[in-house]
């Protein structure tokens, strides 16, 4: 990839959800926003390598792609209605400011994430739209985080675009009688694409800076506007998740487990603010469940090494969490709390009560050949990581369970012997 | 733009509405009142019910009719508002003061528009 690509690239990975949402608002379409953008790219694509980098890229893209959309616009209005005309006339009215270098992308990305999760649309199509638009997402890798086909995926995005576009679905923040409704989902999709950018499928990179500071920025622009405990919660648990990224590879790129992460590379500073955040949403006694993960994490984050955790708290707030959200994969975490209590046998009957509901679940089996491997089962540690590793497709994760699975071995012919 | 709110519920079960039929006509009443003062309302019907049915069909040329509705089903199209409203929330907004929804179920559609 040339030098130009890169800075194009970048761009487009920290700027295209802010550029979309302000075009969508302007042009009042999802296409038509999509379109210009994707025209504006291919014009840098052209025009940077003789007249050199913009100053500031991703303006110049926003204006671009507003060029773009209004030439469009002009062209069908010869055969349209005089309100297109309008359009264009307000449009071009803010052209000055258009021409300003230090000029700032009207940040409308609220008004759009509470768009993409308007309850008339499914919760599937508000997470892959909210995903696209907002995070930035290639369909294949929303496709992946789904664990469905990406031809699936584009339907889905495209289906909730045309039911946004015609079924009269308003591009606005909702008023107070609404916004109850719609907090959730919005909850659920920020947190959503905090997570991809933890888990991301493909590539080198096992987080993704960009996602996990966009979903951060989402979470605080939430807090800002609507300073409810969950809210408050969640963007807390995003920061103490957060502020242990770089303790989660080492210098060679391989992941770390929490256990083994060097605490010193914390964020401190992160956490700090975490817990101040979480202390204020705790004080008002309005428990959710991402209020409790945050405190999950801020008893991690807080503790001065792995063996010093306070794993019987961790076991009560998954207890407390699993009375919100009985789902597997929480109830599998209540269980390692436990095992990590020292109570084995108890965890591992747990762990395999679970086993039908986490089929395709990698870390059910990392776990469960993490106790394999406490009782002495080194074969069955063996077994369940060559099934973990089949189930990653993200390079970092597989060297470290494959590294996991050599040590597994070398114990196992140690016992042999 | 226009919504179309189509009102679905099992018939007769209008019956168990709380406070009777007395009670229903007086709050279908009140809803049309409430929609004409607003300036929302467009049009509405309540339709005889499903057993009136006559379904038509041509099919390779040929005209069928059929005795009945275009599906059987438990919940039948018992009217209709059509509602002039800004946006979908506005619409969902009226569609959850008309009486039936708090026993069946309210449908709400935009009604297409045609560019010429």
């Amino acid at each position: 990839m040339d030098q130009i690509e890169k800075h194009l690239t970048r761009a487009l990975r920290q700027s295209s959800g802010r550029i979309l949402a302000s075009l969508i608002k302007q042009f009042g379409n999802f296409d038509r926003a999509e379109d210009a953008l994707q025209d504006a790219a291919a014009e840098a694509m052209r025009v940077w390598p003789e007249k050199g980098l913009p100053q500031n890229p991703a303006a110049w893209l926003h204006m671009a792609a507003k060029r773009r959309a209004i030439d469009k616009l002009r062209k069908e209005s010869r055969h349209n209605a005089k309100d297109t005309l309008q359009a264009i006339a307000d449009i071009e009215a803010d052209k000055n400011e258009m021409a300003e270098t230090d000029y700032e992308i009207p940040d409308e990305r609220l008004r759009l994430i509470f768009t993409c999760c308007h309850p008339a649309l499914s919760d599937e199509a508000q997470l892959a739209l909210t995903l696209r638009t907002l995070g930035g997402l290639t369909v294949r890798e929303i496709a992946r985080a789904f664990l469905t086909s990406e031809t699936a995926m584009l339907q889905r995005i495209t289906r909730a675009k045309k039911k946004i576009q015609t079924a009269g679905i308003a591009y606005e923040v909702p008023g107070a009688e609404q916004i109850e409704v719609r907090r959730r989902s919005v909850q659920k999709t920020i947190y959503l694409i905090f997570n991809e950018s933890y888990s991301a499928f493909e590539g080198q990179s096992l987080t993704r800076d960009d996602l996990a500071n966009e979903a951060i920025r989402l979470g605080k622009l939430l807090y800002a506007l609507d300073p409810t405990t969950e809210n408050g919660g969640l963007l807390a648990l995003m920061q103490f998740t957060h502020a242990r990224s770089k303790a989660r590879t080492n210098i060679q790129g391989q992941m770390i487990s929490l256990e083994h992460h060097d605490r010193s590379a914390w964020d401190q500073t992160s956490i700090e603010e975490a817990t101040e955040l979480l202390a204020t949403q705790l004080r008002a006694a309005q428990l959710g469940p991402y209020q409790l993960q945050a405190a999950i994490s801020g008893v991690h984050s807080r503790s001065p090494s792995w063996e010093q955790t306070d794993w019987q708290q961790i076991a009560a707030l998954y207890g407390a969490l699993a009375a919100f959200d009985p789902s597997p994969v929480v109830l599998l975490n209540a269980a390692m709390a436990e095992a990590n209590m020292g109570n084995l046998d108890q965890a591992m009957i747990k762990l395999q009560a679970l086993a039908p509901h986490l089929e395709n679940y990698q870390p059910f089996y990392a776990a469960r050949a993490e106790l394999h491997q406490r009782q002495g089962s080194f074969q069955s540690a063996y077994d369940d990581l060559t099934h973990a590793i089949e189930l990653t497709k993200n390079e970092i994760e597989i060297d470290f369970l494959l590294q996991k699975r050599l040590d597994v071995a070398k114990c196992n012919a140690e016992t042999k012997n | 733009m226009q919504f179309m709110a189509l009102i679905y519920n099992a018939e007769g079960s209008d019956a168990n509405y709380e406070g009777g039929m007395q009670q229903i006509m007086a709050d279908y009443y009140k809803f049309g009142e409430e929609a004409r003062a607003a300036g929302v309302m467009v049009a509405g019907d309540a339709l005889e019910a499903v057993s009136t049915a006559t379904s038509v069909r041509i099919r390779d040329g040929e005209t069928s009719l059929t005795d009945g509705p275009f599906a059987e089903t438990k919940e039948t199209l018992g009217g209709y508002y059509l509602l002039e409203c800004k946006d979908l929330d506005e619409a969902l907004k009226w569609a959850a003061k008309i009486p039936t929804a708090k026993y069946g179920t309210i449908e709400v559609r935009p009604v297409m528009v045609f560019d010429n």
